[in-house]
């Protein structure tokens, strides 16, 4: 039984810079259902934050959303006014990031930050709240929950901080929660540390998860579905196991190839020659032509459309690589 | 902290003594001394005379000597005798020190509530219109000099258009109430004010637009939108309370400038304050005042300085007293 929580359909967010307008993302589709996660990979600057700061609408000037539509339990996110989706933003939709010192308040307490939050969303009152946030705190293991309740971001570890950010993100039990890039800041113990963490909360609060990394070794642990992305539109999507097992796109298969493991916090692609395109000079057609080892003469004059080759396969290239 | 507190008193204590005595031994190279000014007063003075009332004020002893009798006075709490205006020290200075106090108040006051708002509206409409204009306003402040300011009040507001005072501090009129007696203080306080704090508010804005600008493109702040919490809530506690940080710095620090830059504002208005005071009692050779004026001033600068540094630590939870 899947009961879908999150739909996010041909989502397009063009920066207008000096150079002219940049399509950051363009025309990415997925759903997400309850208690179910998907990965989202590919190198820095493919635009996986920017297709996560666009569903929580944090996208600004220079940054629009030029199309498409995120629906929540059936709601188009993109079409409330503003007043409206900030009270769904920390309380239906809810976001952890990369860096938990920078993403966290320096001058204001862990409690304090919370409660901001808490009182927000749920009508509580401050000691209310309080309660609310040693029980989140105590719940993503953070030990001595009232001193910490009482310390500022400086005085945590970063495992503990990312704790922290996390016990934050889910105070308001959130149906939907994204995660950009959790643990690649972390240490490698703690990485696998907070990856279970997220696990354990997420079978707990049966949340739709969307989860950011440029580690596939991450992705296998974690996600259901895996969705890859390539200068800002998608390449290939699939279960995890069939992506792992037989990925049809020649960037996946280079994605691969480049051998990830937990704790390698960059990919590297010896498969993949040449580097990113900047999206200021993207190419007529496939965007990955220029690096890829299967280009064809049609990827030069049209761009490939994502198209369902098998049950949840999704697959956007002319001249894909055998099914083994 | 109380160890961090006691270390920088002593060392204030220790920049104090020392200023003051360069600053008497400054004054001692100056030409002429105050009974040079007594012989101008009085053509019957003969040089014996003269001989006599500097033995008499101990102006023959050397300087280190004339000093320390001096500095034993000050701790004796007697602030010395003011030649020219005939009474004893504390008792000009403490009027000038109110004046000086309202005018320079009055004039941060003003300053941060219109710099703050302009700053941080400038800092949300980074490179727009608003900004631009904000920022010229900015720079004028900073870069026209405050006599010229003062001028320009004048002409404006007390010539042409005659609707304040030009000068002065009170209007010499014994018939007033104190109602009335508090309204005609109060303008008088209006032009030296508004020039005052010309310069501070461009600076501030300066200052509030730059430290504004920092704090809202730090990540946290896309975390407090993230929460759902309202704009103004991470305008202010968020943004804002960040940018406190370096504005605490830089206003307590400014607060010694005011005093230093109402020394010509208080000159060109003919206001009763201390930076007059100081500047005429220099010119008149009348050391007494001077000094007692000059070492609050330097008193004053310096006990900002560690206000900044304290009110910096409370500010920022970050820093550490150790
Ligand atoms: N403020 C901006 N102005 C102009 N272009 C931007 C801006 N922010 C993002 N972009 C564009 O969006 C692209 C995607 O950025 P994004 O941060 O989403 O990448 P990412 O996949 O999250 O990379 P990383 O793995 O490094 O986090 C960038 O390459 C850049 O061209
Ligand atoms: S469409 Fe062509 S260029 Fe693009 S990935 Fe497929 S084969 Fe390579
Ligand atoms: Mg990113």
């Amino acid at each position: 039984m899947t009961e879908t929580v999150v739909s996010v359909r041909e989502l397009q967010t063009t920066f207008h810079t000096r150079a002219g307008p940049v399509r950051a993302v363009d025309g990415i589709s997925y759903d997400i259902a309850k208690g179910r996660t998907l990965g989202i990979v590919g190198e820095s600057g493919c635009g996986k934050s920017v297709t996560s700061y666009s569903v929580m609408r944090l996208i600004e000037p220079p940054g629009e959303i030029t199309g498409g539509s995120v629906l929540l339990d059936g709601e188009d996110l993109l079409s409330l006014p503003e007043e409206r989706m900030q009270d769904y933003r920390g309380s239906r939709v809810a976001m952890i990031f990369q860096e938990p010192m920078t993403a966290l308040n320096p001058v204001l307490t862990i409690g304090y930050q919370m409660d901001e939050q808490i009182v927000r969303h749920m009508g509580l009152t401050r000691r209310q709240s309080r309660e609310r946030a040693l029980e989140m705190l105590e719940l993503v293991g953070i030990p001595a929950p009232r001193e910490r309740y009482a310390s500022y971001p400086h005085q945590l570890s970063g495992g503990m901080r990312q704790r922290a950010m996390i016990a934050m993100a889910l105070s308001c039990e959130p149906d939907f929660l994204i995660a950009d890039e959790p643990t690649t800041a972390l240490d490698v113990t703690i990485q696998g540390q907070i990856l279970e963490l997220i696990q354990k909360l997420q079978e707990r609060l049966h949340m739709a998860v969307q989860f950011i990394t440029h580690d596939l070794g991450v992705i296998s642990e974690i996600a259901d579905d895996v969705l890859v992305m390539y200068a800002g539109t998608a390449c290939e999507k699939a279960p995890t196991h069939r992506l792992m097992d037989a990925p049809r796109h020649p960037y996946t298969v280079a994605l691969l190839q480049s051998i990830p493991r937990i704790g390698r916090r960059e990919p590297r692609l010896p498969a993949i020659g040449g580097t990113v395109p900047t999206l200021h000079e993207l190419p007529a057609g496939c965007p990955f032509q220029n690096r890829c080892p299967r280009v064809v003469d049609r990827c030069r004059a049209e761009r490939p459309a994502m198209t369902a080759i098998a049950e949840g396969h999704e697959l956007a290239c002319f001249n894909p690589v055998e099914d083994r | 902290m109380t160890g961090f507190i006691l270390r920088r008193l002593a060392q204030t204590v220790v920049v104090i003594a020392l200023l003051s005595f360069f600053c008497y031994f400054l004054m001692t190279l100056m030409p002429g001394d105050p009974i040079d000014e007594m012989i101008a007063a009085n053509p019957n003075m003969t040089a014996e005379d003269a001989q006599r009332l500097r033995e008499l004020h101990g102006l023959d002893q050397p300087v280190h000597k004339r000093y320390w009798n001096w500095v034993t006075m000050i701790a004796g709490g007697d602030l010395g005798y003011s030649r020219t205006y005939r009474v004893p020290v504390s008792e000009i200075l403490g009027r000038s020190l109110l004046n000086t106090s309202l005018l320079a108040g009055a004039a941060l006051v003003l300053s941060l509530l219109v710099a703050i708002p302009l700053g941080v509206w400038a800092a949300l409409r980074k490179g727009s219109r608003v900004d631009y204009f904000v920022n010229l306003f900015a720079f004028a402040g900073i870069s026209v000099p405050s006599f010229w300011i003062a001028i320009v009040l004048i002409l404006l507001f007390a010539v042409y258009i005659p609707i304040f005072p030009a000068g002065g501090t009170t209007s010499i009129d014994f018939g007033m109430t104190p109602g009335e007696a508090l309204v005609d203080r109060a303008r008088h306080l209006v032009l030296p004010v508004l020039s005052l704090s010309f310069l501070s508010i461009g600076t501030f804005v300066r200052y509030t637009r730059a430290a504004m600008i920092d704090a809202m493109s730090n990540d946290y702040i896309r975390t407090a939108r993230a929460k759902g919490l309202s704009w103004d809530r991470v305008l202010i506690v968020h943004g804002f309370r960040n940018a406190l940080i370096p504005l605490i710095t830089i206003v307590t620090l400014s607060f010694s400038t005011l005093f230093s830059g109402a020394i010509i504002t208080e000159t060109v208005f003919a206001y009763d304050g201390v930076g007059r005071l100081v500047f005429l009692s220099i010119q008149r050779n009348d050391f007494n005042v001077a000094m007692v004026a000059f070492m609050i001033s330097v008193s004053w600068v310096l006990l900002m300085n560690f206000a900044a540094d304290l009110l910096y630590g409370l500010a920022d939870p970050r820093i550490t007293y150790s």
